[in-house]
């Protein structure tokens, strides 16, 4: 819910991150100096590949931020860096939720990155194998994030399930079944469930409504926005579909080959791109 | 080139080359007496278009002012750069060259030119307000929930029941047929689109209300219909800013209207 108090001058970003990067090898000097000379983002003499360079980004509260690109930009493992699914390489990331923004998310240990996780974010992977664990049943999947963050009352952890699956619309006759058996729909509805047991403030959304069909798609995206609407959440939403990003984001940065090269207001990006290839990738829209 | 998404910084620093060279026109041609809500000084705007390696001119030098409760209609044919004006005020297209300078409750006087994105963002979510004959809204909502969750936006979640009560209202208000109220807005007419969204900017209380083609391609019936609206708008004390394909429409309805011509004021 957008809340006339936070736009003020004084408004916060609840997450900021600035320069982050990953490298997935060594670098040289080549690619490592002041002027990198690369024409992607991979080295020609190194191999090393640069998958996000020197990115910077808000997200303020209740406020959805989309980040496009084509595969291969850096979208995911920006995500996967914020996540601590992958460590970066350089960068600062701080979340206000946590400790009012006092350290540096990245240097802390792998103790209170994983207390992060469970508390603070909450991530829906493309691949729900990724989010949940397919042999046990939503709710212990739903319970297993609880736990995770410090809950042992079991009667709580069963109402909250519920009352998560049903806002996903997962019906209650299927709380006991492995997401193994459910629909992809249902799968990501279930990892929605699962990343928002332990109300995150901030929710990290990667492609997902990447593979499911149209109707269904809808159906996530309306879930998307109720949530931020009703627990004032904020999100960075990842997609390669520039519709999802119209329906969803408020912000947008554009990323080509591990650097954001542009970013705006939404409907400006995809109306007014200024960058050669944000035209390029707007003009592909059907 | 690491662009820094953050309000402080959130336009390309290419987007305004000769932020220096802005002037203030003097003698618009709808200059009021009274401290005007919107006033647009110099407004050029060109798309580049890297494709083909060329410029597109939108609107070129466009300086004119709307008083608090005035409505301002710009006329012009297609291609002339009327759209060009709201889009910037929207801030959908980044103004390139001049200022638009906006009263704003929250901020103050505000030039939408370099406003950031989180007031943008603000604005248009309790003072804008946006019309076409378009629908932006996410597919398989009905007519009501699309203004309920205008509602919602603008009065919080803890007022549900007022935002439900307003919506019925507005529904009502703005004459959409009560059979179409739980169908989805796919398959209305443009007239019908129309007034549902309408009632969805309406609903916000918008205190500057931009009006994008409401009558493009829609039947006389209609248009005519469309012209009640605005007159009850307008009967209302909105401000309104409306660009229109056809002059006879407007007669007698705009306190100021002026013509477009190939990106330029005549």
């Amino acid at each position: 819910m957008l809340d006339e108090q936070r736009f003020g001058a004084d408004e916060a970003p609840c997450l900021s991150v600035r320069h982050l990067s990953k490298r997935f090898g060594a670098g040289c000097p080549r690619c490592l100096g002041l002027e990198p000379q690369l024409e992607r983002n991979v080295c020609p003499r190194c191999g090393t590949v640069h998958a996000v360079r020197d990115v910077s980004l808000d997200v303020f509260p209740a406020e959805i931020v989309g980040i496009v690109g084509e595969s291969g930009s850096g979208k995911s493992s920006l995500m996967k860096c914020l996540f601590f699914d992958e460590e970066a390489t350089d960068g600062d990331v701080r979340a206000r939720p946590f400790d009012g923004g006092a350290e540096n998310l990245l240097s802390l240990s792998p103790q209170q990155q994983r207390a992060i996780r469970n508390t603070v974010f909450g991530m829906v992977y493309q691949n729900p194998y990724l989010g949940l664990r397919m042999d046990f049943s939503s709710l212990s999947n739903i319970a297993e994030q609880m736990i995770a963050a410090g809950s042992r009352n079991v009667g709580f952890m069963r109402a909250r399930g519920e009352e998560l699956l049903e806002r996903v619309n997962i019906p209650l006759s299927r709380e006991a079944d492995p997401p193994r058996t459910f629909s992809g729909g249902m799968q990501q509805r279930v990892q929605i469930a699962k990343a928002l047991s332990n109300n995150p403030p901030i929710l990290l959304l990667d492609e997902v409504t990447t593979g499911l069909d149209l109707s269904v798609q809808a159906a996530v995206l309306d879930l998307v926005q109720q949530i931020r609407r009703d627990f004032d959440v904020s999100m960075l939403v990842v997609s390669h579909d520039l519709g999802v990003i119209r329906m969803l984001a408020d912000r947008t940065l554009v990323m080509l080959d591990g650097r954001v090269i542009e970013s705006g207001l939404t409907d400006q990006i995809l109306e007014d791109p200024q960058h050669s290839y944000t035209q390029q990738l707007v003009y592909s829209l059907l | 080139m690491a662009t820094v998404c953050h309000p402080e910084q959130t336009t390309l620093p290419t987007c305004h080359p000769e932020r220096s060279a802005q002037r203030v026109v003097e003698g618009s041609p709808a200059a009021p007496a009274e401290i005007p809500l919107l006033q647009i000084d110099g407004l050029s705007k060109s798309f580049l278009l890297h494709r083909v390696n060329r410029r597109i001119q939108g609107c070129q030098d466009v300086s004119f002012s709307l008083s608090p409760g005035q409505f301002v209609g710009i006329t012009g044919r297609s291609g002339s750069g009327k759209s060009t004006i709201l889009r910037c005020i929207w801030r959908t297209n980044l103004p390139e060259r001049g200022r638009i300078l906006y009263d704003s409750k929250r901020f103050g006087t505000l030039d939408l030119a370099q406003a950031t994105q989180r007031q943008m963002l603000y604005l248009r979510a309790y003072e804008l307000g946006y019309v076409s004959q378009f629908l932006n809204a996410l597919p398989r909502q009905t007519a009501r929930d699309i203004v309920l969750k205008s509602a919602l936006e603008a009065y919080g979640v803890d007022e549900r029941e007022r935002a439900e009560a307003e919506t019925e209202r507005m529904l009502r208000h703005f004459d959409l047929d009560e059979e179409l109220w739980e169908l989805y807005p796919r398959t209305f007419s443009g007239g019908e689109k129309l007034r549902l969204n309408i009632a969805s900017a309406m609903i916000k209380r918008p205190r500057l209300l931009l009006l994008d083609e409401p009558t493009a391609s829609l039947d006389n019936a209609s248009k005519l219909k469309v012209r009640d609206l605005i007159e009850q708008l307008k009967a209302e004390g909105t401000t309104m800013l409306g660009i229109f394909h056809d002059l006879e429409f407007m007669e007698g309805l705009c306190d100021h209207e002026f013509n477009m011509q190939e990106g330029m004021m005549t």
